[in-house]
């Protein structure tokens, strides 16, 4: 936005003072998830610069913390090299137990949330669908009602999942879902489902109905129409969904903390209790690796995004 | 047109001789029902995950059976004599209750119940309850000789209160008031009417996030919106970066940043700003609380602005400016009203998202930063008190529902965008 010939000093002055603020703002959101990259190569146990890393000294910096995280939990730290490590190396390493468990629960979650977000979206964007903005309205809700309430109500309906049935006159006898990894998953498969089906709908509504139509009468029924003309269109947005699910269950907390337990310990989980016991640089060098994981998604829900809009026939702006 | 469609030799048929107009209408029927039966799998999937669970919390707010089902011949004492004073009978059944609970164990729950409208009277409960298989008629008398306390009105009052299977008591401690003596609730006195300035904290708080979110997300998307779509996109990924950034993480960042011996504490007194000995109490307060979450929800200001602000036509300001208006009046009249739908899109979600939060207040708020969540947290898992969190979650979901229902009407849910 180039100023016009015409402007004015008080408006030039105005808006070079705009531009540094907007650059004000922009240090304000993206350097305080920089900062702690190289915070966490720091050699010594602060979170602040010290004065050999201002200097780059390359005695300043260290990957202790980095190592730290597979030394962490293990019964013998020094034993780490040695073969008998490696065999048991779930158990001994809990920043790695962590992240086996935030995988396996995400995928899951995506799978659940995809699976059955995508199939709710493709009726709720027909336009004949009946109730189709209560329906929403409710299928949207996991993501509005703050977390601690769902992680409450969970909490009181996982701890007897079938004391529900005593309404309709049912008294039965079944486990509990708390402290199991389906009740977890499940969980997050909720708290997944808005975002894949404001992906999907998105989506959806720039899909040519009349596609359906041509498949239709050339002689293709639901299914293969479903599979061969209307999933390669939208998968871009089913793909975007999908990550967004997993990102929500992979950084999700306050529900793991309810309803898990330490066998269900994720990535999250670990972090909060290592920041509320005793925040450890070893905490920094664990962020760092999620920043450099978020930018990889950021960067795939880009070139999807582009490429959705490229299958639809809308230009890439 | 009215005589055609009543003649009966006018009705149109499809070709198996049923009247079109049924025809259709039962095609557009099973067209509807299809439909709904993509949705069918999700919705029940989201009724056994979250429908049920909350509902679940909405009645354990209001159900209060810890009492009731564990002291059965005194609540039937209370039903039975609403207002009367405790006479032979009642000490009789509550003598008699105290020596089955003791026995089935259930003392403790019942005591822990009163307990939370009367503050130490579950060693009331146990101590008597050590000694009820000694108890011996005339009761009243007995109970008294054993400690006293069981004479006390706003005991009794407690007592029937709790005796009763369904209660509103819950809410109105919620609301910071209490069982006096006579039975009647009461506001509590000043300084434990914790919940209510709670609330209004949270709400408070959540205020001013939303306005430095507006104040600082309105330039940036305006920016955004303005400038050439190469450099634009480059520019959204710094705003779509923290967005996909986990919160723990962003959480982190700023404790490192605002602690005492922190990065900016540290830079402030390098560049001799402050003192060693004024560092700024940056964290552990409302100031850390409100800076970390202002960082957190921005991007949650600026995606709807800019979606609304890139679709406002630059010829517009163009033309108000050749009609001699100031740069200023061109941006208060024409500009600004035009924005009006973002701001209330972002606004309110960032409103929305801010008042339940809990994992950044609880980090980075200390004392005075917490907000209401993190009371409902304490009371799910320190103090166990679960009815009263179960009652405070109700009412902090009422206010989110009233506001997600204000945001589908202002702005349609439909319309919802991420990134």
């Amino acid at each position: 936005m180039a100023l016009p010939i015409y402007a004015s000093t008080l408006e030039r002055a105005w808006h070079w003072t705009y531009k540094v603020l907007c650059a004000a703002i922009f240090v304000f959101l993206i350097a305080p998830i920089l900062i702690v990259i190289p915070l966490s190569f720091n050699a010594e146990a602060y979170f602040t610069f010290t004065a050999k890393m201002l200097t780059l000294d390359p005695e300043g910096y260290s990957l202790r913390w980095y190592e730290n995280l597979l030394r962490f939990g293990v019964l013998v730290p020094d034993t780490v090299t040695s073969r008998e490590w490696w065999t048991d190396v779930w158990a001994n390493a809990t920043w790695l137990k962590a992240a086996k468990n935030s995988v396996i629960i995400g995928f899951f979650a995506t799978i659940f949330a995809t699976v059955l977000g995508t199939v709710a979206a493709l009726g709720l964007s027909r336009p004949e669908m009946p109730f189709r903005k209560l329906i929403m309205a409710v299928l949207i809700s996991p993501m509005i009602v703050p977390l601690i309430i769902t992680a409450t109500g969970l909490f009181f309906f996982y701890s007897s999942p079938c004391d529900v049935l005593s309404v309709v006159g049912l008294s039965l006898e079944c486990g509990r879902l708390t402290s199991t990894y389906i009740g977890v998953i499940l969980a997050h498969a909720t708290l997944g489902i808005p975002f894949v089906i404001i992906t999907v709908t998105a989506t959806l509504m720039g899909f040519d109905r009349g596609l359906l139509r041509a498949a239709a009468s050339l002689g293709a029924g639901p299914v293969t129409t479903f599979f061969k003309v209307q999933l390669p269109l939208i998968t871009p947005g089913v793909v975007s969904g999908a990550l967004f699910a997993f990102v929500t269950s992979f950084d999700e907390v306050v529900v793991v903390l309810f309803i898990g337990s330490n066998d269900q310990q994720t990535i999250p989980r670990q972090m909060w209790n290592g920041i509320r016991e005793q925040i450890s640089p070893s905490i920094l060098a664990v962020a760092t690796i999620l920043v450099i994981i978020s930018i990889a998604l950021l960067a795939s829900v880009e070139l999807l995004r582009r490429r959705s809009e490229r299958l639809r026939g809308l230009t890439p702006q | 047109m009215v005589e055609t469609s009543t003649a009966p030799e006018a009705v149109l048929r499809t070709h198996d001789g049923r009247p079109l107009k049924a025809a259709l209408a039962r095609a557009s029927r099973r067209a509807r029902v299809r439909a709904f039966m993509l949705v069918v799998p999700l919705l029940a999937f989201i009724l056994f995950t979250f429908v049920v669970p909350i509902g679940q919390m909405l009645f354990r707010s209001v159900n209060n059976p810890q009492f009731s089902s564990n002291m059965p011949e005194l609540s039937a004492w209370f039903s039975a004599n609403p207002k009367a004073t405790p006479d032979e009978a009642a000490y009789a059944a509550l003598a008699s209750d105290l020596v089955a609970a003791a026995k089935n164990r259930t003392i403790g729950a019942a005591g822990t119940r009163i307990n939370y409208d009367v503050a130490g009277t579950r060693s009331l409960f146990t101590a008597t309850g050590r000694m009820a298989a000694k108890l011996a008629p005339p009761w009243q008398a007995a109970l008294l000789a054993q400690n006293p306390g069981w004479g006390r009105d706003d005991l009794w009052a407690a007592m029937r209160a709790a005796s009763r299977p369904i209660t509103a008591s819950f809410y109105q401690a919620a609301a910071d008031r209490k069982l006096d003596a006579s039975g009647q609730f009461v506001r509590a006195d000043p300084e434990s009417r914790i919940y209510v300035t709670l609330f209004a904290r949270t709400f408070a708080i959540a205020a001013v996030i939303m306005g430095l979110c507006l104040v600082l997300g309105f330039p940036v998307a305006h920016l955004l919106a303005t400038l050439p779509m190469a450099k634009a996109n480059l520019l959204m990924i710094l705003v779509l970066l923290p967005f996909w950034t986990s919160l723990l993480v962003r959480t982190t960042a700023w404790m490192v940043l605002l602690q005492g011996q922190g990065v900016i504490n540290d830079l402030l007194v390098a560049l001799g700003i402050i003192g060693e000995d004024g560092r700024l109490a940056l964290i552990y307060n409302q100031t850390g609380t409100i800076i970390a979450m202002t960082h957190i929800l921005l991007p949650f200001m600026i995606l709807p602005l800019y979606s609304v602000m890139k679709t406002i036509p630059p010829s517009y300001a163009r033309a108000a400016r050749s009609l001699g208006a100031t740069s200023w009046t061109t941006f208060r009249r024409i500009y600004l009203p035009q924005t009006v739908p973002g701001i209330g899109a972002g606004g309110l979600l960032v409103f929305i998202l801010a008042v339940g939060y809990y994992i950044t207040p609880a980090l980075v708020g200390g004392a005075t930063g917490t907000l209401i969540s993190n009371q409902i947290a304490f009371h799910m898992e320190k103090s166990l008190n679960w009815s009263l969190a179960a009652a405070l979650a109700t009412m902090l979901l009422a206010a989110v529902l009233v506001l997600y229902w204000l945001y589908d009407r202002l702005i349609g849910i439909d319309n919802m965008k991420l990134g």
